[in-house]
């Protein structure tokens, strides 16, 4: 059995991060595992600009910002496998992984940090009838394909799903010579930023099409037409208001979930409401020295803020090996109330605390002109005014630790009030 | 007296900007809504000349992969936009290739630069 002293299970922007930071905070003994050919993971894809405002203050593609982390990770000597997929990690953080070249092996970790990252929604998760022809593609599918493959998708082409990869997709496609019909959103809001917008959509005459929806796609061998209906508030199909539209390629961009099958099988706790494991403000999952940050843990819209939070679980991860114990303390709960996805992390343990504590959380609906009210038990412990909140764009909230301090035990709930109401 | 409403994309905040035609201000408009000053100057431009980063692929041969992604280094003039990504639809490379490296020097007189955007 191989021994490490941290295992990091995904080699994309949080596991590049996180085992970065474990190296830097002094632990050498630490394996990244990575399933794909190369580092990096979803950046390498990811041509277009816009990452590394915060980190790097310039902007980068997410080649550019994978480059950067895994040649520190080549310069730290820290050690990676590739093509290598994990297939089990035991409650006694025994790491099962297997690939061509070693086969299958079995490596005894002191901590482990799951970085697995999300992977896209599928047409099956879609009451979208029809046959089944080629040509109905994943947006980030497509992606990968147009961008690394250099496979195109189609020629005329119909997007549902106005999240930020189904709109930075469109022009991709456009760019590449394709007709795109328009970009669906079935709500009566673009879900992607309004920066993606503008850029992507408007730069190009690209519709944007609200309250539309596809129920049917048509073709035999091939997509040929899809049938594309008008919704109502409710996002549910408006009877009459059919219309086929002929393409030969449909994407789908409607949601992303984080890929927890090997936290599931692990016995750890999952949040209904992100989809990933539960966590402490130290990126820790309920199973004790098993850390969790990007992706796999809550979707992200902005990269570095998936960096920061996996540094922090590699910093959390490399002070637990030192120490070979956890002081737990007891912990605030944190609930989402009123207008409120979701709040990452779920507790705070109180004997960990920094000067500050970060939570990271998302509105369940546009909001203008309305407050962040963040309260302990039922004591207001913080406001915070926002003139535009979507629920694509998450919410960092910076909170004084002496907030928390000698709270154990207390709920922290955070609501929106809309002061239009 | 004209106006127009914008979306700043300089970053993910995307602050609704106001640029408002104004003679007697240096550049000709001021700008309202902005968080930061590269929102008032994306403003100005945005009216005088609007420009855009490209980011596309071309071919690479002995590489892992069979494309390269690639970037102007510099924002170029929207309207030279689909010439720019004609000439890139044309570059053919070979491996190795260095991130930062040069393919095209100073893309249709622009003062941008094509350049790989990663390692292969």
């Amino acid at each position: 059995m191989l021994i490490y002293d941290i295992v990091v299970v995904g080699g994309g922007p949080a596991g590049l991060a996180a085992a970065i930071e474990a190296k830097k905070n002094g632990i050498d003994n630490i394996l990244v595992i990575e399933r794909d050919r190369e580092l990096g993971g979803i950046l390498q894809q990811c041509i277009h600009n816009g990452f590394g405002l915060h980190i790097f203050k310039e902007e980068l593609t997410g080649p550019e910002y994978a480059e950067k982390f895994i040649n520190e990770l080549h310069e730290l000597g820290i050690e990676y496998k590739l093509d290598t997929i994990v297939l089990d990690i035991s409650k006694d953080k025994i790491v099962s992984a297997i690939n061509t070249v070693d086969g299958l092996v079995n490596i005894q970790a002191k901590a482990v940090i799951l970085a697995m990252g999300c992977r896209e929604r599928t047409r099956g998760a879609l009451n979208i009838a029809g046959t089944r022809p080629v040509g109905v593609y994943n947006a980030g599918m497509a992606q990968r394909l147009i961008n690394m493959e250099g496979y195109m998708v189609g020629k005329k082409v119909i997007i549902l799903g106005s999240g930020d990869i189904g709109l930075i997709m469109a022009r991709r496609l456009v760019l590449e010579g394709a007709e795109v019909i328009g970009v669906l959103a079935r709500g009566g809001y673009a879900a992607g930023l309004g920066r993606n917008v503008v850029q992507c959509l408007d730069d190009y005459n690209i519709p944007l099409m609200l309250r539309h929806n596809i129920v049917k796609i048509n073709g035999k061998d091939r997509v040929e037409s899809v049938v594309v209906v008008k919704t109502d508030e409710k996002k549910q199909a408006i009877p009459g208001t059919e219309e086929v539209y002929e393409c030969d390629a449909v994407l789908l961009s409607v949601g992303l979930i984080p890929e927890n099958e090997l936290s599931n099988n692990l016995g750890i706790k999952l949040d209904r409401n992100t989809g990933g494991p539960i966590v402490n403000e130290l990126m820790e999952t309920d199973t004790e020295g098993i850390f969790a940050c990007g992706n796999v843990l809550h979707v992200h819209d902005v990269v570095d803020y998936v960096t920061k939070e996996s540094q922090k679980a590699g910093k959390a991860a490399s002070e637990y090996v030192k120490n070979q114990s956890r002081s737990i303390g007891e912990f605030i709960k944190t609930k989402p109330e009123k207008g409120v996805k979701y709040i990452v992390p779920q507790k705070i343990g109180t004997d960990n605390l920094g000067k500050t504590v970060e939570l990271f959380m998302r509105v369940n609906d546009i909001y203008k002109e309305s407050k962040i009210i963040i309260k302990l038990d039922d004591t207001v412990i913080r406001q915070l005014k926002r003139k535009h909140m979507i629920p694509s764009e998450m919410e960092r909230l910076v909170l004084d630790s002496r907030l928390l301090t000698g709270k154990e035990e207390s709920v922290l709930t955070i609501e929106i009030s809309s002061e239009e109401e | 007296m004209k106006k127009k409403e914008m979306i700043c994309i300089v970053c993910p905040i995307g602050c609704h900007l106001e640029v408002i035609e104004d003679a007697t201000s240096e550049s000709g408009y001021i700008v309202k809504g902005h968080k930061c000053d590269k929102g008032r100057v994306y403003g100005i431009k945005e009216m005088i000349n609007p420009t855009r980063l490209i980011t596309s692929t071309v071919i690479i041969k002995g590489g892992n992969l069979p494309r390269l992604p690639v970037r102007t280094d510099k924002e170029i003039p929207k309207n030279k936009i689909f010439d720019c990504m004609k000439i890139i639809n044309e570059i053919e490379v070979e491996a190795p290739i260095k991130m930062g490296d040069i393919l095209v020097e100073n893309i249709l007189e622009t003062g941008s630069n094509i350049v790989a955007s990663r390692s292969l």
